[in-house]
């Protein structure tokens, strides 16, 4: 019975969180131009559900392509930087000084190099996803037990060996959780390029319509944002559940 | 089997260099069972380190089976107050482990996987794991995984096997079970071990020599010999030869402490 409330609890607080946000809308009034009602908005996307399809296809390729440069790139740096304490402490502080930076003020340079279009979102889409995922699997290296570290040492283990049997194992549920921090942000990206610089995606379509004045439209395209990161969140939290179950259990276990 | 020679150790730590361990000699026969115990920060951990190879004397020599040690030992077999199994492998495969390390095994391990299987399992029957290979270690108890540790240390033949306060985070029941587990396996294989531990009973009970080490910068300062006959069990823990023993270490204990 409690199972049964805690899986839809989901449903019931998002219906609910529209109802209210409805309810405010048609109790206080508010000018659609403000704050469009979630009908409005509903009729909205229906109606334009041509473009928001068309636009929403466009941000989620370039979001994927940007993702997955970030994980290939992020998954070779973080190996390089966890396997060496030098490169960890030399490249550290140049990573953080980077990813301090606001990758909104990068877009213009991109467009300057590459021109309007999908090249800047995918490429500000990478740059924004890629550092949780060195930092966490140069963690997971950098974290291994000294102790087990030792029974593979005193045995002649080369430091490649303790990475293939200890390390990278360890590391795989810091790289299969930081996917899904990743793809949150690489969509954020992504969407930021197209909403200075693109012409197409929902960025793009946000931008547009918020121009000509139709809210319902603008909100319907956050409606689609919304949709779409919570459907790459949900794959990315599958699939770190489905590589690295073992260390759930062993963590509920412990 | 190892002799230290007058060692020191010195590293540098945070606050300056830390004198490990100072002038220690230290003896050990072939297959003899010598326990080492002292107060804690002793240096008890290093001269695991130092005997398996995994650190350098500053000063002296470790020579283990007549030749100076100068890298990893592989030989030697570990094992720690923390079980380290490695969760994502079952209980076989982390008893398993070394042998994909440590030659000649590893080179072979691919075509005598199943020679070898049934090696682990055997061990594994030996320490009353028997059909438990196929679980993952976060399944069982503590003390089923200091089990398998132990197997993880024994599997590849060490002629050494070093024990680092192996049975300390046991519950008292769990650990006197160990003990005769391992005083069986030890009977039965007759390689040579090192146990550290704090645990006077434990070495009393399990071992053919104590050594007391003093206070960090820790050095022997003294070596009994057990002269209780075996075959032991549990039972001899009520001996008065047995608790004089430990009487007699806890007062030497008490000192260094003090000192």
């Amino acid at each position: 019975m409690t199972l049964r409330t805690e899986d839809t609890a989901p449903w019931i607080f998002t219906i609910g969180l529209f109802v209210f946000w409805e309810a405010v809308c048609r109790i206080f009034s508010v000018d659609s131009f403000i704050l469009p009602a979630p009908s409005e908005i509903f009729a909205a996307a229906v109606k334009y559900a041509g473009p928001l399809w068309r636009n929403s296809f466009v941000t989620l390729w370039t979001t994927l392509v940007g993702f997955l440069l970030a994980v290939g790139f992020g998954l070779l740096l973080g190996l390089v930087v966890g396997w060496s304490r030098t490169i960890y402490r030399g490249l550290y502080p140049v990573m953080i000084g980077f990813n301090s930076i606001p990758k909104v003020a990068v877009v213009p340079i991109l467009v300057v190099w590459f021109g309007v279009g999908e090249v800047p979102a995918i490429i500000t889409a990478f740059l924004i996803s890629f550092f949780p995922i060195v930092v966490n699997v140069a963690t997971g290296l950098a974290t291994i037990e000294p102790e087990m570290e030792d029974v593979l040492r005193a045995l002649g283990a080369s430091k490649l060996d303790v990475m293939l049997k200890i390390g990278i194992p360890r590391a795989m549920p810091y790289f299969f959780g930081s996917l899904k921090v990743a793809i949150t942000l690489a969509f954020v990206g992504a969407v930021v390029s197209e909403t200075l610089a693109a012409n197409a995606g929902l960025g793009h379509l946000m931008t547009q319509a918020g121009s000509n004045f139709q809210m319902p439209l603008v909100f319907a395209g956050l409606l689609a944002l919304a949709i779409e990161g919570i459907g790459m969140y949900a794959v990315c939290a599958w699939l770190e559940y489905r590589m690295t179950g073992w260390a759930h259990r062993s963590t509920m276990n412990a | 089997m190892i002799e230290l020679d007058d060692v020191t150790l010195a590293y540098r730590g945070r606050t300056g260099p830390v004198l490990a361990l100072q002038g220690t000699s230290l003896k050990v026969g072939r297959g003899e069972f010598a326990a080492v115990v002292g107060p804690s920060g002793c240096g008890k951990s290093t001269l695991m380190k130092l005997v398996t190879g995994l650190v350098k004397p500053t000063q002296g020599r470790v020579l283990v089976d007549g030749q100076e040690v100068a890298g990893p030992v592989k030989i030697a077999g570990m094992a720690f107050q923390n079980a380290n199994m490695l969760p994502w492998r079952t209980v076989l495969e982390n008893v398993l482990l070394p042998l994909e390390i440590v030659e000649p095994y590893r080179s072979k391990f691919r075509a005598e996987k199943k020679q070898y299987v049934a090696r682990a399992e055997k061990l594994l029957d030996t320490v009353g794991l028997s059909g438990f290979g196929s679980r993952f270690p976060w399944e069982m108890s503590g003390g089923m995984q200091q089990r398998a540790s132990l197997c993880r240390s024994l599997i590849h033949d060490p002629s050494l096997l070093m024990l680092d306060e192996p049975f300390a985070a046991l519950d008292a029941f769990t650990r006197e079970e160990l003990w005769c587990v391992l005083r069986d396996v030890w009977e039965r294989i007759g390689f040579t071990v090192v146990l550290v531990t704090h645990d006077l009973r434990e070495a009393a009970f399990l071992a053919d020599t104590i050594h007391v080490m003093s206070a960090r910068p820790g050095r022997i300062i003294e070596t009994r010999k057990v002269e209780l006959p075996r075959p032991r069990d549990l039972e001899i823990c009520y001996d008065p030869r047995f608790s004089d023993l430990v009487q007699v270490l806890r007062h030497k204990i008490a000192e260094v402490r003090q000192a």
